[in-house]
């Protein structure tokens, strides 16, 4: 594959912030408005009134609204959990553990998975339009947090009637918000299940992300933010900060095993900085993809409020009471090659949930894959996951499952 | 005499475990009360849990060293973490738990002094089970064959053994002076995996117990 030119990402500018901006306020999921009377009270110690939160749902709610399951997306991924993206075309990102027989089974369990706050499909975010403006919000967007993430969470969940959560779950950006929940709403959550996250952004990985937004700002297509006044997208800048994530998302053996040092389409080096690598290619094609479906802005934001999260400074640096009294079982999954959230954060959350006497489960599982193995096809996670939620169902007094 | 060592062994093989369960995982499931709260240490496969979770309705949370055990408990629903006895139970807080068990782990601890400290801080209740190093057959191999034991028990040749500290009944009752246990309750099992009788004196559970299961408490 060539690079992409300067002119092909100019041509996509327009066309994207016109479909961007329309799945950020229109999206094909089901909505529900916050009004005036119903600000999101945020961290930033700001109100963000009205506000609305997009949200994909399988499955059906029982009777007793006891079986309900809330999916946490990670930092690039969307509401879109189980069923074909609207944007891209592409299957949902966690098909492979949500949906009828599957570990996350949607024959029994009812699923809500939200487009966070702050993101760009349909969820309020900067890429929405500030209606005090008529334009998008863009860097008038208050900063959020993760905490703000999950309140906006609790806000959807009592519009739809569900006190208590059977489970929470999701890995990364979404294990974060598990954590969240639990430590905010212990009475709602009857069951969490983290994966491949910690209980703070670690200096490492706010360093990765501030490599990302600078990339960003350092597009002259970003305008300070303003691109979508300026009829333009900092395609370059975003695609170069999905880029360098994206390594971090895989381990040095899982792109030697993918790719090693094979050449893309040719026999020879070209003695240019062409894309000569298979590697190289794999990035750009990467870059490219992410920019077609993601707010530049979104990213800023979304990526500081990952780098602002530090569970324990809520709680007198003191993480095990931020459980204090939980009776949420726990299970805790990592992955031995994820070195963005690597076992030791997880180690230090099963450590505070000892502490605190919540009754935990904790799992490593081994694989090359590195910290996107969670949502990769991974056997022992998938037997984990469906273990634990089955053991938890027993408990909750869930029917078991059928077959 | 060897007509008798004979007919031991073979009735010891012959009456070995049906469908595989561990004979000192009854006496020691026994030993704990129902509803209580246990951390069971080196759970392997989680059998001891389950059997108490089902059994005595127990509240029962795991430590287990090996990733395929842990990942086993966790598809069976059980609570258990991955951690090592040695260097792990520092984590737990004071009186956590009222039972804290040890089950035919302690031989392959690196520190089984300070392994026992903890459980005795971590629990109200420590139960340890272990393999004998006093019994007659693991003498005799030493004495007679001149080399290192090995049973069915204990399988494995001393070059591949994850068992690093072995200990007789007599060295235990020793190493819970040092550690500060009181013993409440002690059943040895022999080659059949039934108890000895309860009035035999120390030197015949050394000798003819195959196994032994203790129920400690903490000396004040």
């Amino acid at each position: 594959m060539s690079a992409p030119t300067a002119d092909s990402f100019r041509a996509e500018a327009r066309r994207h912030i016109a479909g961007a901006s329309r799945e950020a306020d229109h999206p094909r999921s089901p909505l529900v408005r916050f009004g005036p009377d119903q600000p999101l009270k945020l961290d930033a110690g700001v109100e963000l009134a009205p506000f609305q939160i997009a949200y994909q749902t399988y499955g059906t709610l029982n009777a007793a609204r006891s079986n309900a399951v809330l999916v946490c997306h990670a930092l690039t991924m969307d509401q879109h959990v189980a069923n074909v993206h609207p944007v891209t075309g592409k299957p949902g990102w966690g098909e492979a553990m949500v949906g009828p027989g599957l570990p996350i089974d949607t024959d029994r369990y009812f699923v809500i998975c939200p487009n966070v706050v702050g993101a760009c499909m349909g969820t309020t975010g900067p890429a929405s339009l500030d209606p005090t403006t008529g334009e998008p919000w863009g860097l008038n967007f208050p900063v959020i947090t993760i905490r703000d993430m999950v309140r906006a969470q609790a806000m959807l969940l009592d519009h739809l009637g569900i006190d208590q959560l059977f489970a929470v779950t999701g890995g990364s950006m979404g294990g974060m918000q598990v954590l969240q929940w639990a430590a905010s709403y212990p009475q709602r959550v009857f069951a969490a299940l983290p994966v491949a996250t910690g209980a703070r952004h670690s200096a490492q990985n706010i360093a990765f992300h501030e490599v990302g937004r600078q990339a960003v700002m350092a597009d002259p297509d970003w305008h300070g933010g303003r691109y979508f006044v300026e009829g333009t997208n900092p395609r370059r800048g975003l695609a170069v900060a999905r880029m360098g994530n994206h390594i971090t998302y895989m381990s040095d053996a899982a792109l030697h095993r993918k790719f090693g040092r094979r050449f893309q389409d040719r026999a020879n080096p070209t003695f240019s900085f062409d894309a000569d690598f298979e590697v190289e290619s794999y990035l750009r094609h990467q870059g490219v993809m992410f920019v077609e479906r993601f707010d530049a802005n979104s990213y800023l934001y979304l990526t500081r409020a990952m780098d602002y999260f530090d569970l324990a400074g809520d709680y007198g640096d003191v993480l095990a009471n931020a459980f204090k009294g939980a009776q949420t079982r726990f299970c805790v999954i990592s992955f031995t090659s994820d070195w963005l959230f690597p076992t030791s954060e997880s180690r230090a959350v099963v450590h505070a949930l000892n502490a605190s006497g919540a009754r935990v489960s904790f799992a490593e599982i081994v694989t090359d894959k590195g910290h996107d193995a969670f949502l990769l096809d991974e056997p022992e996670l998938f037997a984990i996951v469906r273990g634990f939620l089955e053991g938890a169902g027993r408990a909750r007094g869930l029917p078991p499952a059928r077959g | 005499m060897l007509k008798r060592l004979t007919r031991d062994m073979t009735m010891a093989d012959a009456a070995r475990t049906p469908g595989g369960a561990r004979v000192d995982l009854a006496f020691v499931a026994d030993m704990v009360a129902p509803g209580a709260r246990v951390l069971d240490v080196g759970c392997g496969d989680g059998e001891l849990l389950r059997l108490l979770a089902e059994g005595r309705g127990v509240d029962g949370r795991g430590i287990e060293l090996s990733r395929e055990g842990v990942n086993e408990c966790v598809a069976k629903g059980l609570a258990v973490i991955q951690g090592d006895a040695d260097t792990d139970l520092v984590d737990y807080p004071d009186d956590a738990f009222d039972y804290v068990i040890l089950s035919q782990t302690l031989q392959a601890t690196r520190q089984p002094r300070q392994v026992l400290e903890h459980m005795l801080r971590i629990g109200r209740r420590a139960i340890v089970s272990f393999p004998n190093f006093g019994h007659w057959r693991i003498r005799q191999q030493i004495l007679l064959g001149g080399h290192m034991p090995r049973t069915d028990n204990l399988p494995y040749a001393w070059y591949d053994s994850p068992n690093i500290h072995f200990c007789t009944i007599k060295d235990f009752r020793a190493l819970c002076g040092v550690a500060g246990a009181r013993m409440e309750k002690a059943v040895a099992l022999n080659a059949w995996g039934s108890p000895l009788r309860l009035n035999a004196p120390w030197w015949f559970w050394n000798l003819f117990g195959e196994q032994a299961v203790f129920l400690l408490t903490r000396k004040e």
